[in-house]
């Protein structure tokens, strides 16, 4: 079963000059359509034996004499296709800076102090409702090179796997009310407005833990499978 | 007015940045804090297939290597089948020593990644046709806005790649050249080089899968 083919309206061009690095770095070759054979409708599967008890607890998983400084969240959601069907037992991972905006990564040299408690990535498997969530702190917004003073909104990114490796997405979660979404260039390499929007995860009392943690609510879609309906077989079997 | 469809949109692509390896490759970012890594090491002792390692760089338009890339593969096993339940083909078996994917950064200073995998085997295609041993690549970068997904052959598997349907869907014949990795057998395993050259003079030919 193929893909929905992917609606490039909704998603940024490669060639994006307000996002300077993205000049250099994008093909100016239009891109081969290609119809899905087993090598784009299958992908990695993974278990929840390969995962630790802690990988979905940012707040405990490398915390050493204490508890990362920060407001303490949940983030939750579900995994969906564009048939609104739930992903199940799919790998997603997200890593994020700590609550001054520094990343634990040996590249990043910004001022903001390195939190000794907090390393800054985790993972989860959607359970079979494709639902997933983890805890963590919520991250402060930093400076990065593309205009001089140029700032990232608060975000966590995300890495999202679904079934089949064409379905494969990478993508950044944002806080709803950050002001700075509407200055960020990275932002704004997304063409359409509603698509943006949805990148941006409200506040969920309900989802909140009253007295402890607040909670953002962030659902990803992930292409839509075809049925085969008076087709042929096109798969190999 | 009619009814709406009621599909869901996909969610917008956002660029991995410079600190995806905190994500994906920890380690590469300088801690570590899983108990169990993914790795660009696919195959174990028991594995079934000839063992081989696949190297290269990922090259921007200015010919300069990318030292902050992260690209992951997957492919089928030394019988040409993946480890997938869709993957309904007769012929062969599963290995259930090989999921089939790994995931590699650019290295900060070669700027090369590797892969230590198998050769797989001929998969079958659309409409019966046998596609040529590859590899599924995907690569996601700072300033690469949505991963790019391409293929590697095997430049020993002449013939099949010959007959290759998707080989041969691309028009300029001369740029098929890019998908086909080169064999280095001065080795103890054999190496396949592969650089992927995302813009300019032999740019890579990139997929929309
Ligand atoms: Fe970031």
């Amino acid at each position: 079963m193929e893909f929905y083919q992917r609606d490039r309206t909704l998603q940024p061009a490669g060639y994006t000059p307000i996002y300077k690095t993205s000049v250099a770095r994008s093909p100016r070759q239009a891109m081969l359509s290609l119809q899905g054979s087993l090598s784009e409708t299958t992908g990695p599967v993974f278990g929840q034996n390969e995962l630790g008890p802690l990988d979905n607890d940012l707040i405990r998983n490398y915390a050493k004499d204490g508890d990362p400084i920060g407001e303490r969240i949940i983030v939750h959601g579900r995994v969906l296709d564009e048939n609104n069907r739930p992903v199940p037992h799919t790998l997603v991972e997200f890593w994020q800076a700590n609550a001054g905006g520094r990343y634990r990564h040996k590249k990043d040299t910004y001022l903001a102090p390195i939190d000794p408690n907090f390393g800054g990535c985790g993972r989860a498997l959607t359970d079979e409702n494709g639902y997933y969530f983890f805890r963590t702190i919520k991250p402060g917004p930093y400076p990065w090179r593309n205009y001089v003073n140029s700032w990232r909104p608060a975000h966590i990114h995300f890495s999202v796997f679904g079934s089949g490796f064409a379905q494969r997405l990478i993508t950044q979660m944002y806080f709803e009310g950050d002001p700075l979404i509407k200055e960020c260039p990275i932002v704004h390499v997304i063409p359409d407005e509603d698509a943006i929007n949805r990148l941006i995860a409200p506040i969920d009392l309900n989802g909140s833990i009253p007295l402890d943690t607040i909670a953002y609510k962030f659902d990803i879609v992930l292409r839509g499978r075809r049925s085969t309906l008076f087709e042929n077989r096109l798969e190999g079997n | 007015m009619v009814q709406s469809l009621d599909y869901l949109k996909e969610t917008a692509s956002q660029t991995a940045g410079p600190y995806v390896h905190i994500g994906l490759i920890p380690k590469q970012a300088g801690f570590d804090i899983f108990e169990n890594n993914f790795t660009n090491i696919m195959a174990d002792e028991n594995t079934r297939g000839e063992r081989i390692i696949i190297e290269g760089r990922v090259i921007d338009g200015t010919g300069t290597p990318l030292r902050d890339a992260l690209l992951e593969i997957w492919q089928a096993n030394s019988d040409g089948r993946y480890n997938h339940e869709l993957d309904r083909q007769k012929q062969g078996q599963i290995d259930e020593r090989f999921r089939g994917w790994g995931r590699a950064g650019t290295d900060f200073d070669t700027a090369v990644y590797r892969f230590e995998t198998i050769k797989p085997g001929v998969v079958s295609g659309r409409n019966g046709l046998d596609m040529a041993p590859h590899i599924n690549f995907w690569i996601v970068a700072r300033g690469i806005n949505i991963g790019l997904n391409t293929r590697m052959y095997f430049a020993d598997e002449q013939e099949a790649n010959a007959t290759d349907p998707v080989l041969n869907l691309i028009e300029q014949t001369e740029r098929r050249k890019t998908l086909i990795a080169n064999r280095d057998d001065s080795g103890p395993v054999p190496v396949y080089r592969f650089d992927i050259v995302l813009q300019g003079e032999n740019e890579t030919v990139f997929f929309d899968v």
